[in-house]
């Protein structure tokens, strides 16, 4: 009894806290983004969902049913929510050190879940990220990232030596290079590329030997002319067309630059306070692409300005620092390095994310953790922050 | 395995990490939200409005009795928001419009992305337009836009001066933007319908409407409502100039007629014409392009733009040189044996046989050369040119209607500027029977003659009849003119136009004999001009007959091409004319039977209209002597 007592004492309301509100504040602005524009019984649509004709002067308006069973991007954002929540709450119970114990297992399934979803993933928009369990799809992505930490840490937690050269190619070959190809095959270009990254920096914050550093960084840029064609060659048009909108402005072969330029728009327009709540126009006019999903922040932006962005900014910022001092004070390895690695990542999905909203980077549509709309990603990142929660929440047990 | 030390090394390291993104994420959010705020909110207001410009009614045109010249018609578009529609999407569309399935992949081709519809059909007759408004909530992609086009009533009668519409081109764009025309409108690109284009057209109003991004227009947030185009009154008479124009059957030429006293134009005539119906929103392309190689030139305004020998019409200048420089006197005669050696060359007159012995008004009745290669030798050509100056020739009319030729006036000096040459006096005496150097537009003869008609003042064009949108200078004529003839003792003179800066220096007296001897050229027996000759009405005028080669052929045996000019003028009734004209038939053969029958048709034309107001005129000069 006294250790659930003490347990909820030591409850981090901090994450849970900051989790709950962007996740609402993401449902607020989904629910605008997404909305829409009805003026004085004027009603139209141009969905595929709704079909309607209306026209202004006093015309009849024809609106055809939707079919009822589906629900609106914010109706299903909020049920993602709670089943976070759950989620949430259902991690705590457990004691992490299980998830070491069943690292191998968690790690080889979500695998073959990647390898799965490359043959009957739901196709969509050209990319099969999707497994369709029939009343909702979850992307294997947003698992793996998890099964991938908690591979990690459990790994290195096991190295008695010190991270060598060879260990390092070691860890990649192994753990790091089947999944990102899989993943950079969907394609989803921005998760393979974020594991990877989260990868370096592990291996990077992990004390690596400074010659060893030092080398790789040579040999990388040594080999980087030869690597990129190649790599180059690879990628998809689309996601060619992204990189050299974002190099130079006037190459914009299909209009990549368009979704940069509304996102700015989107922002910029927002001004100190914002047009308002439910004011916004580039979401429901349909201006800002993905206004839902990858360009969430410009949304919101555009309604609560420079001051809602600086909250939700503060917001992500709190949440990285506490994840890096759960990290730090840790009591154990592997509990530091799974925190350590939670928080880099979930850190580099904000920062690309943001940064591709405010035009710095670009745009390889990863979405913004908490906020954007997007149900495995919601809960994974749920999971996550139990985790982190979980992780600090026993450090205060000596005795386990 | 990590240690603390570690771990916290790598956590200061993350944090700071941390705090430098997001310490350049938020100065970019400030650079957009704060500095930049203001030019995104007005790009996000942009993207939101769609400005739809509202075609303003264009001004009607019409002629002096008020006779509607033109007419705005509806218009009907069918437009098509390009989508991915399937095939039977586009049968059934293709169906309803009655256009092919091909003809509507056709107009996709190019368009995948735009979000703007796309013309599908044009020129829809009302029953097509119900059709298609009572599916439209099938097709919500279709729609109907309604615009205007010009119908002008007349045909090609009149074209020339009314002109046409015509799709605004991107050089005029550059101004007329800041008037709001929008780039797809039709604009005035000819004739009356150009030169007070602006007047006619209204304001444009606008309706801003809120677009989403796919373009679907969902509120109008703003309308401002188009001002209404001014209607305009011309000085023309369309049935004269319907008349008139009908009677060049299918020959060339050019003709001008005018009232003497106001410069008004009653109608002026440039044969062969165009329909300017086929420039019309809708109708086949190409037609510039037929009408521009056409070898007969119909887009030439051969009254402004052709210049030509006037033949024996100019001498009447050769005749008021002699008379104002005391060279000759009415009384002075001539032997005219079938022409005169000058020279080691031989200028015939056109009567091989000679007129006998003439005084001025019989030579001028009966279009002696002779008489007039007598002045000519005596005056000289300077002489010569300096009346012909005076009465308006060399010089173009100031009405910048369209861009006029000027014509010739030859003199010594000329000839030494123009061609390097001395002149000859051989060649004056081509010059005095308007033959030679000496070349006239058909604006400018009839200037002329109105000149004589009224006692002496070239009168300014006028083409706008209507007083509220007169151009400023009309304006202060036309009070002039009204209060002048309130004056006192103004009714015994005829009626003069302008100021006058317009009086030509020739005495009282030369004017009067003229237009006694031009009474005679129609009135006379063996007057050259009796086709012009009227019932009940005095006219005068004479006849001009301009060679084009110079052979002995008698005209009607030529080819076409070789054939002579005919040339009339006339004024009528000769004491207080009341119109006076020009008429010009190209390669048309002898004047007197040519040219002038055309203008007796103008003349009937005027007067049958006119018989309520002549007889006022009578009344008015009743006690007037001549």
């Amino acid at each position: 009894m006294s250790k659930i007592f003490d347990r909820l004492l030591h409850f981090d309301w901090l994450i849970f806290s900051i989790a709950i509100i962007l996740s609402l504040l993401g449902i607020l602005t989904i629910y605008s983004a997404t909305r829409v524009p009805v003026y004085e019984g004027n009603i139209v649509s141009y969905g595929s969902e709704i079909i309607t004709v209306s026209k202004g002067e006093g015309t009849t308006t024809v609106t055809s049913a939707i079919s009822s069973f589906r629900l609106d991007f914010y109706e299903r954002q909020i049920i993602w929510l709670l089943a976070g929540i759950v989620v949430f709450i259902g991690i705590l119970f457990i004691d992490y050190q299980w998830l070491k114990r069943l690292a191998y297992i968690l790690y080889c399934g979500s695998i073959i879940l990647l390898i799965v979803v490359l043959f009957i993933g739901k196709k969509s928009m050209g990319a099969s990220r999707w497994i369709n369990l029939g009343f909702f799809s979850f992307q294997p992505t947003d698992l793996f990232k998890i099964t991938f930490l908690i591979m990690m840490a459990a790994y290195l937690d096991d190295i008695k030596t010190k991270l060598t050269a060879s260990v390092t190619f070691k860890i990649f070959f192994l753990f790091v290079l089947l999944p990102v190809l899989l993943i950079f095959k969907q394609p989803d270009l921005g998760s393979a590329s974020i594991i990877f990254i989260t990868f370096l920096c592990i291996i990077l914050f992990y004390g690596a030997e400074s010659r060893f550093i030092k080398m790789a960084i040579i040999i990388g840029l040594i080999s980087l002319p030869f690597l990129w064609p190649v790599f180059w060659e690879h990628l998809k048009d689309y996601q060619k067309n992204r990189i050299q909108a974002f190099l130079s402005e006037e190459v914009d072969p299909a209009g990549i630059g368009y979704h940069i330029k509304q996102s700015k728009i989107a922002i910029g327009s927002g001004g100190v306070t914002g047009k308002g709540y439910l004011k916004g126009t580039q979401g429901p006019l349909k201006f800002l692409p993905e206004r839902h999903t990858d360009f969430i922040f410009a949304a919101f932006t555009e309604e609560w300005g420079f001051l809602g962005a600086t909250i939700v900014l503060t917001l992500y910022v709190l949440y990285l620092l506490r994840g890096f001092d759960i990290a730090g004070r840790s009591r154990d390895g592997f509990g530091r390095s799974l925190a350590f690695g939670i928080t880099v990542l979930t850190g580099i999905y904000i920062f690309i994310n943001l940064g591709m909203a405010v035009g710095l980077t670009p745009v390889v549509g990863v979405p913004l953790p908490f906020m954007s709309y997007g149900g495995s990603a919601l809960v994974s990142n749920f999971a996550m922050a139990g985790i982190l929660a979980n992780i600090r929440m026993r450090r205060f047990e000596i005795f386990y | 395995m990590i240690s603390k030390e570690q771990i916290e090394g790598s956590v200061r390291a993350a944090s700071i990490v941390c705090f430098i993104l997001a310490g350049i994420i938020l100065v970019r959010l400030f650079h957009l939200c704060v500095i930049e705020g203001e030019t995104y909110r007005i790009l996000a207001e942009n993207n939101r409005q769609k400005v739809i410009p509202i075609e303003p009614h264009r001004g009607i045109i019409y002629d002096r009795n008020g006779i509607p010249l033109v007419k705005n018609v509806p218009y009907f578009v069918a437009v098509l928001r390009p989508d991915d529609y399937n095939d039977s999407e586009i049968y059934e569309i293709s169906k309803l419009l009655g256009v092919s399935i091909d003809e509507i992949k056709e107009k996709f081709k190019d368009k995948k992305f735009q979000i703007e519809p796309v013309v599908i059909k044009e020129g829809l007759s009302f029953e097509e337009v119900a059709r298609i408004e009572a599916r439209h909530s099938d097709f919500p992609n279709l729609s109907i836009t309604t615009t205007s086009i010009r119908r002008y009533l007349y045909g090609s009668v009149g074209s020339h001066l009314i002109g046409y519409l015509g799709r605004v081109t991107e050089e005029q764009l550059k101004t007329l933007k800041a008037e709001g025309v929008p780039p797809d409108a039709f604009i005035g690109q000819w004739g009356v319908e150009r030169i007070y284009d602006k007047i006619l057209r209204g304001i444009y109003g606008k309706k801003i409407v809120e677009v989403d991004a796919l373009g679907h227009e969902l509120r109008v947030l703003k309308e401002v409502p188009p001002k209404k185009g001014e209607d305009i009154t011309l000085t023309i008479d369309i049935e004269i100039q319907k008349a008139m124009e009908e009677a060049y059957k299918d020959m060339a030429g050019a003709f001008v007629v005018l009232k003497p006293d106001t410069g008004e134009v009653l109608a002026l005539g440039s044969l062969p014409s165009f329909d300017p119906n086929k420039f019309s929103r809708g109708a086949p392309s190409g037609y510039w392009k037929e009408l521009s190689e056409n070898p007969r030139h119909p887009l030439l305004n051969r009254a402004f733009q052709s210049q030509y020998p006037p033949g024996s019409v100019f001498k009447i200048v050769t005749a008021i040189a002699g008379l104002e420089e005391g060279i000759i006197k009415p009384s002075t005669t001539v032997h005219c044996s079938g022409g005169i050696t000058f020279g080691n060359r031989f200028y015939r007159c056109w009567k091989k046989e000679g007129h006998g012995i003439v005084d001025l008004k019989r030579a001028i009745v009966e279009s002696c050369d002779v008489y007039f290669y007598e002045i000519g030798k005596k005056v000289g050509v300077d002489k010569i040119a300096k009346y012909a100056n005076l009465l308006g020739l060399g010089r173009d009319s100031g009405l910048n209607f369209v861009s006029e030729k000027k014509g010739v006036v030859p003199s010594s000096e000329w000839k030494i500027q123009v061609m390097g040459q001395p002149w000859y006096p051989g060649e004056t005496l081509s010059v005095s029977i308007g033959q030679g150097y000496v070349s006239t537009t058909p604006v400018q003869l009839a200037r002329l003659i109105a000149a004589i008609a009224n006692g002496g003042y070239i009168p300014k064009l006028q083409i706008l009849k209507s007083k509220d949108i007169q151009k400023p200078e009309d304006e202060g004529e036309s009070n002039s003119y009204r209060s002048k003839s309130l004056k006192e003792g103004q009714v015994t003179e005829p009626f003069f136009s302008v100021s006058n800066e317009n009086k030509v220096n020739i005495s009282e007296g030369t004017l009067k004999f003229i237009r006694d001897a031009l009474t005679g050229v129609v009135n006379e027996p063996n007057g050259t001009g009796g086709a012009a000759r009227l019932q009940d009405i005095s006219v005068g005028g004479k006849t001009g007959t301009a060679q084009v080669i110079s052979k002995a052929i008698d005209t009607h045996k030529l080819p076409n091409r070789f054939r002579d000019h005919a040339w009339f003028v006339a004024f009528a009734p000769t004491s207080n004319a009341e119109v006076a004209m020009s008429v010009f038939v190209e390669h048309g053969g002898h004047g007197g039977a040519v040219a002038a029958p055309i203008a007796r048709i103008g003349l009937e034309r005027y007067f049958k209209q006119d018989s309520v107001r002549t007889a006022e005129a009578e009344i008015n000069t009743a006690s007037q002597g001549d």
